[in-house]
């Protein structure tokens, strides 16, 4: 098997909250080739952001506790680095652009005094960049994201430039290391149509320019066709269908990414279809088994007992359902 | 006529006066809305959208311009609107959690529009009304904060149905929710319509969900609309350089969309500030197709076929 850039081992994860806990992750797995799009789909609350944190190692540690698991990157545990290494992995190897990129801009502070941050941050103590080095490498950032005028887009503050040039900002920043991992959450959901495809077209050529691998967190199911090789189902916590993107959508396997794919409305018009009844689990109890069946239209008694496997259903395509269980099938990863 | 309009609005002009100058939020725009109809509002953030809607349901009083409900100026009266056409006219907002009063539970909240509009059996008439959205009804004694997004959107329904409405515009009523709850909520939307003869105004940015539901779809960029036609021949045969770079940039999933949607138009630019209209065409800015006339003059609205409007220079030689 090839290598991964990013493997992600049975996560287990849960909130500490008054007066219980809360189980939302339960065995996510995971990996991230190199060069590699990788993207994740799933309702709200289904935990994409609760990973992509806890890879960040950005969850705030006195509530959300990590039972179990492994997240390896590069062969390396980041749960177990101490603070001085997950600093440098932060600042060298990984970034991630937020959903909303007003609320990821501090309002207080000029564009350009928030990137000479990340550029100092980035640099580490090593190196220390001249006035004018710096400056040259905040523009020729803020250029890359095409963002007319960039001088000028240093010294304004973030309330006097729009939505899509914001993200843009994020953007730069994001990208102003030698990164090998990006994770973009949602990165066009609070925009336009045509400003998300602007975006989005800008975020594609820059990953496949620098080579870097991307995990695209969208629940618009047509931005991850257009952008990702291997395409991620989640569902409570779990990971529940596994498939290169085009066999994804052309042949879904879980009943949940059905109902989620016939939900998307069509240009072609066929009408709206009934979406999926019920909504996500309480995570303070939820269901045992299959975190699926209360909703799913085919449970059979052995999703009432059993969390289902990991199965291999052809080389580029596994899910995590009891219909697919033939006899004789080993049960793996 | 069979199919009299429930709602015409002529030259409606919604202008606000601030210190940087005269925002031009809705700037001469016609719509009309059939009985029983469904009609399609679409435009990107900043496009005067929900200006329309407010003005419609008299939150704001127009500039200037009719707003004709059965026969009836309403355009005028604004905020002093009789309690009659208050019924008639609702509004469901975007947000189900901001407009959801979070200090009362959905009894309280279902019980003012029955009290304001004096309907009796108010017990008996908030069970029905959580019957038709589906709601169970032990929830009156929840708070919306308790409540999922879809259950929650589907009270803000519930509260705009109470007082029976012919009307309903809906501002953007799925945007904030996930696909597979939105699919649920616009196909009881749908059914409703279908069983109590409503028309809705149907405001969103969304067109892939339009050409499910509308029976005609307007895109509206810069307070004015660009282009209006019946729902199947605005997705088969956009004409506005603006609807094709829209349609363009939806992220489809499926082959056969793939073929129904105009060539990749290069999407370019932003919405400018409204504050600022670009002089001429107000989408020349952006346009691909931009000529010297573009900068100079302002379109006419067009009508290219029947019911097929366009406001754009390249369609004005074929006018009938």
């Amino acid at each position: 098997m090839e290598k991964s850039l990013l493997e992600v081992k049975d996560l287990n994860l849960h909130y500490v909250v008054f007066g219980g806990s809360l189980k939302v992750l339960d065995g996510v797995n995971f990996r991230v080739g190199f060069k590699e799009n990788i993207g994740i789909v799933g309702e709200t609350g289904c935990g994409k952001t609760t990973t992509m944190k806890a890879i960040m190692r950005i969850l705030g540690m006195t509530t959300a506790k990590i039972s179990k698991g492994e997240i390896l990157f590069k062969e390396r545990d980041v749960l177990k680095m101490n603070e001085a290494e997950v600093q440098k992995f932060r600042r060298r190897e990984i970034s991630m652009i937020f959903q909303d990129p007003t609320a990821a801009l501090n309002p207080v502070f000029s564009i350009k005094s928030q990137i000479y941050n990340v550029i100092k941050y980035s640099q580490g103590t090593e190196k220390k960049l001249t006035k004018k080095e710096r400056k040259d490498l905040a523009t020729k950032a803020l250029s890359d994201v095409m963002l007319p005028d960039p001088e000028r887009v240093l010294e304004n503050y973030p309330i006097q430039l729009s939505g899509g040039m914001r993200q843009r900002v994020c953007i730069a920043m994001a990208l102003l290391s030698d990164l090998d991992l990006l994770i973009a959450d949602e990165p066009g959901t609070s925009l336009d149509v045509t400003i998300q495809d602007q975006i989005l077209e800008l975020l594609n050529e820059l990953v496949r320019k620098k080579g870097i691998s991307i995990i695209l967190i969208s629940h618009a199911l047509g931005i991850i066709k257009n952008i990702t090789h291997r395409t991620y189902v989640m569902y409570a916590g779990f990971m529940i269908e596994a498939a290169k993107t085009t066999e994804l959508f052309s042949n879904p396997l879980h009943p949940y990414s059905k109902g989620l794919i016939a939900s998307v409305p069509t240009l072609v018009g066929r009408g709206i279809s009934n979406g999926i009844p019920g909504h996500i689990p309480n995570y303070s109890n939820p269901p045992l088994g299959c975190r699926f069946h209360p909703r799913c239209s085919y449970t059979m008694p052995i999703c009432k007992v059993e969390k289902p496997p990991f199965l291999t259903v052809s080389d580029t395509h596994q899910v995590a359902c009891w219909l697919f269980k033939k006899e004789g099938d080993k049960i793996g990863k | 006529m069979e199919n009299s309009n429930i709602l015409t609005i002529k030259n409606l002009k919604k202008y606000f006066f601030t210190q940087k100058g005269i925002v031009k939020a809705v700037n001469d725009i016609d719509i009309s809305i059939k009985e029983g109809e469904i009609l399609g509002l679409v435009g990107e953030s900043g496009s005067g959208k929900t200006t329309v809607a407010y003005t419609v349901v008299g939150l704001y009083s127009p500039t200037s311009g009719e707003i004709i409900f059965r026969n009836q100026n309403i355009g005028n009266e604004g905020k002093n609107r009789s309690i009659k056409l208050k019924q008639e006219i609702q509004i469901v907002f975007q947000d189900p959690g901001t407009s959801l009063n979070p200090a009362r539970n959905i009894y309280q909240i279902l019980e003012v529009p029955l009290k304001v509009h004096g309907i009796k059996n108010r017990d008996k008439k908030i069970k029905e009304l959580l019957q038709t959205v589906e709601i169970p009804e032990d929830y009156i004694h929840k708070y919306p904060q308790m409540i999922g997004g879809g259950e929650r959107q589907m009270i803000s329904i519930a509260r705009a149905l109470a007082s029976n409405p012919s009307l309903l515009i809906l501002d953007e009523p799925t945007s904030a929710l996930d696909v597979s709850i939105q699919a649920k909520i616009i196909n009881m939307l749908l059914q409703l319509q279908k069983n109590f003869n409503l028309s809705y105004l149907f405001i969103t940015h969304d067109l892939s969900l339009m050409r499910n539901i509308a029976s005609t779809v307007s895109i509206m960029y810069l307070g004015k609309i660009c282009e209006s036609a019946k729902c199947k021949e605005f997705f088969e045969k956009p004409l506005h350089p603006y609807t094709q770079m829209l349609l363009s940039s939806i992220p489809v999933l499926t082959d056969a969309e793939e073929d129904i949607k105009p060539k990749k138009v290069k999407s370019i630019g932003e919405i400018p500030s409204p504050v600022n209209i670009p002089s001429g065409c107000s989408f020349h800015s952006r346009c691909s197709k931009k000529m010297d006339i573009c900068s100079k003059e302002d379109p006419i609205m067009a009508e290219i076929s029947a019911g097929h409007f366009v406001r754009c220079h390249l369609f004005k030689q074929i006018e009938l």
